[in-house]
This record gives structure tokens, C-alpha cells and sequence, in this order.
């Protein structure tokens, strides 16, 4: 499991970061995407839905969680 | 390619716009002959708007803005039902001029599905709660295009015996909008007016207070002088509108299936989003992942493209659009393309050819 500070960044930049460091964590294994954006919370379940990674849901404020499935 | 948010001026306008400023200049309200000049002026442009929305004259009035007209509405809607109830119902994805007037008071939000249709049900349950003074519905949204099923939220409005006021900025002029309603709202620079006229139905028997002080006039209504050049032009353009509409959303509407189609064919991992059939003829919105908003509009704008979107980058708020929340679908990369009378399908195949690169261009720069 990783984590990833994305506070402070813009939208698209936490999905950008997401999308690029799924690939480090193995298949089934999550990624937690720290961002305050705004559009974070609604970008970042829409991107899992596009690629098809499952959402996990935001553990507390300004996390969300990505479960890697493929 | 930002016809949702306005127009260029229809010719008719422009014609109607120069006459008026001859003859319409004057006070209608004053007795020397300028000022009957003004006021058949004035009866004839509100006669010819309650023709062209097929309703009675006493039922129009004329408003500074589409936004003041739909301000108006719902603000003067909810005093006039203030002994039934203090609540305005409305969806999730009305304007922004709608959710800033709601604000105001106690209100019930009603959600929408992904392609951003009203959630019926829920609709239901909510117009049907004690309390409830008002419902407002926008008719299409602005930002995806998706058409809303009116007649049937107007029906539950009905057995509910709340009034339903519907925000038509973006149909009146192209599409038909269902009956049902008791208030209704247009703009006229969406369809070809110029900007600064704003229209406001009141059906007969709907209980409507003016929220703003009165004047001197007989009957409540707008306070001020009216922009009646304006009004003039605006009556004009949408009686020749609603003459091409037909041939128009058949010839916009192929253009913009062409869009759905090409976008998602050529632009990788992007999103088309809305209802790719009960959809506005003129209007199709999309989403690229990866993409800046704001990087993409200049892109765009420095190839001669004007398109608009709901990323949060390019709104003053810096906040995505609420439209794309509620559906739940991407919000940033967001571009809204809306159509006119003057856009053509040689425009329509350039903007499809350079949005790839660009595009491309975008996400490489972000390393991807």
C-alpha cells in the first residue's frame, strides 16, 4: 500500500499521480491519494470507474482510497 | 461553440434591434405621442412573445436578464405560496442563478442518475412532502444537454398541488417544452436575441408576489424601465427562430451525434457524457482525463474554437461544475460544445480534426 501526498495540487494532478503510481503497488493492493482539490472527491471515483479499479471510498477527509484490480 | 451561453445576433434581431431604437425610445408610460408610440410597441412584443410561447399576454412579463427572469420565478413563486409552504423543491443540476435563489430559503435537493436524468422517484417522494411551496426543474441542462422528463415530474407536481416552475433558457426557441407548468423562464441571447431580455410566464391562477419593491404602476410586476429596443429585437428573433427550429435541431443534432461519435473514437480515454438521445439538438459535453480544463479552452481558443467548460480551473468559483458532481462523472478535461444557427459542418470536421493533437499535446506535457 502506498500513499500519496497530493495536497495543495490542482485537479488534474492527484489523478494524474494516481494513474501513474497504480502500476508500483501490486494487483488487489491500494493506493490512498491525500488532495484537498475540490474536484478530488468526485475525479478521483470517476477516474477508478474509467479504468476500471475498484474505489474504496475516503477514509477520512481528503483521502480516497483505489483498490488496484487490474 | 458556446451557443449555451449566447448567440451571436439573429439578423431579424439586428433589423428589429435599429427600427426600435428609432421608435421605441420613449416612456410607454407617458401620454404624448412617443410615448403611445412605445406602448403599442411594448403591447405588440409582449402579444408576439405570448404567441411564440403559446400563452396569454397577461401571462408575459419582460425581465433585465434570464437570470433575473428565473430569480424572479422561483423568489416570487415561493412568496406567493408562503401560507402553503416555505420549501423549494428542485434538481440537482438547475443554473446557478436557480440554486443562488434557493439559497435564500429552505430547500430540497433531488438527484440525478449518471447521465444526468431526474431521479423521478425521489422527485416524487419530495414534491409530495408537507411544506413544500414550490418545484423548479430546468428543462435540459445547460452543461450536458440532457432533457428532462417534464411532463411527468409536472404530473407528480400536479397531484402534489405544487406549482412547478421550469427554467427553459435552453429550449425555448429550439425545442418543444412539455406542458404542465405553471412558471417558466427564458433567456433571449440563447436563442439569438440580444443579451439583456429575459422572459418570465406566469400562468393564470398561479399565485405570484413580486420579491422586489413596487413603482407607481397599476399592475406588480418589473420594476424599472424596460429595455424595449431590446424586447423588440428579442420578440423578433425568436418568431423567426421558432420558424427554422425544426430544420435546425435536425441539422444541429446530426452534427452534434457526429461529435459524440468522432470525440470517442479519436480521443483516448475520454468520457461523451449526457443522454446520447433525449439530449438537446445543439449541445454535447466530454471529458478527457488527464487534461487541464483551463489548458484545453486556450488550446482550443488559439485554433478559433470558443467552447466552454465545468472543470473547476475555469470557473470563477474554483469549483468543478455541480452539474458533473451530481452525475457523478469527470469533471476535469471538461469541454461543453454548444451549436447555433451559423456553425457549420466544415467548423464542426476542423475542431474534430486539431482536438486529438491537442489534446495529446496536453497529456504529454504532464508526462503521460
Amino acid at each position: 500500500m502506498i500513499e500519496l501526498d497530493c495536497l495543495g495540487q490542482k485537479c488534474p494532478l492527484p489523478v494524474i499521480a494516481l494513474a501513474k503510481r497504480i502500476r508500483d503497488v501490486e494487483v488487489g493492493e491500494t493506493v490512498t491519494v491525500l488532495a484537498d482539490d475540490p474536484a478530488a472527491a468526485n475525479d478521483i471515483p470517476a477516474w477508478c470507474r474509467m479504468k476500471k479499479q475498484e474505489y474504496l471510498g475516503s477514509p477520512r477527509p481528503h483521502a480516497f482510497a483505489v483498490r488496484r484490480l487490474s | 461553440m458556446d451557443a449555451a451561453s449566447a448567440v451571436p445576433l439573429h439578423p431579424v434581431a439586428a433589423e428589429a434591434l435599429t427600427a426600435a431604437l428609432a421608435d421605441g425610445w420613449a416612456d410607454p408610460a407617458r401620454l404624448y405621442s412617443a410615448g403611445r408610440q412605445a406602448q403599442q410597441l411594448r403591447d405588440a412584443t409582449h402579444a408576439a412573445f405570448a404567441e411564440a410561447l403559446g400563452v396569454r399576454v397577461d401571462e408575459v412579463s419582460l425581465w433585465p436578464s434570464g437570470t433575473a427572469a428565473a430569480q424572479a420565478a422561483v423568489l416570487g413563486g415561493l412568496a406567493g405560496r408562503a401560507r402553503r409552504g416555505d420549501t423549494l423543491v428542485h434538481s440537482a443540476i438547475e443554473h446557478s442563478a436557480v440554486l443562488h435563489a434557493a439559497a435564500k430559503g429552505k430547500s430540497a435537493e433531488v438527484g440525478v442518475d449518471q447521465l444526468g436524468r431526474l431521479d423521478l422517484d425521489a422527485w416524487d417522494r419530495a414534491v409530495s412532502a408537507p411544506g413544500v411551496a414550490l418545484a423548479s426543474l430546468i428543462t435540459a441542462s445547460h452543461e450536458v444537454g440532457t432533457v428532462q422528463p417534464v411532463a411527468a415530474a409536472a404530473g407528480y407536481c400536479a397531484e402534489a398541488g405544487v406549482p412547478l416552475y421550469v427554467d427553459a433558457a435552453q429550449s425555448v426557441g429550439r425545442v418543444p417544452v412539455p406542458p404542465g407548468w405553471s412558471l417558466l423562464s427564458a433567456s433571449a441571447h440563447k436563442w439569438g436575441g440580444p443579451p439583456g431580455v429575459g422572459v418570465l410566464v406566469v400562468r393564470k391562477g398561479v399565485r405570484w408576489i413580486s420579491p422586489y419593491p413596487q413603482d407607481d404602476l397599476y399592475r406588480p410586476g418589473v420594476p424599472g424601465a424596460l429595455d424595449l429596443p431590446a424586447a423588440v429585437a428579442a420578440a423578433a428573433s425568436l418568431r423567426a427562430v421558432l420558424g427554422e427550429a425544426q430544420a435546425e435541431a435536425v441539422r444541429l443534432s446530426a452534427l452534434v451525434d457526429r461529435i459524440r461519435e468522432r470525440v470517442a473514437a479519436t480521443v483516448p480515454d475520454v468520457e461523451v457524457v449526457g443522454d446520447p438521445v433525449e439530449r438537446l439538438p445543439h449541445l454535447v459535453t466530454f471529458s478527457c482525463l488527464y487534461v487541464d480544463g483551463e489548458a484545453l479552452l486556450h488550446a482550443l481558443d488559439r485554433q478559433g474554437f470558443a467552447v466552454s467548460s465545468g472543470s473547476s480551473c475555469t470557473a470563477s468559483t474554483l469549483r468543478p461544475s455541480h452539474v458533473l458532481e451530481a452525475m457523478g462523472v469527470l469533471s476535469h478535461g471538461n469541454v461543453r460544445v454548444s451549436l447555433h444557427r451559423g456553425t457549420t459542418a466544415t467548423e464542426v470536421d476542423r475542431f474534430l480534426s486539431v482536438l486529438p493533437g491537442i489534446v495529446a499535446g496536453i497529456r504529454a506535457e504532464a508526462g503521460l
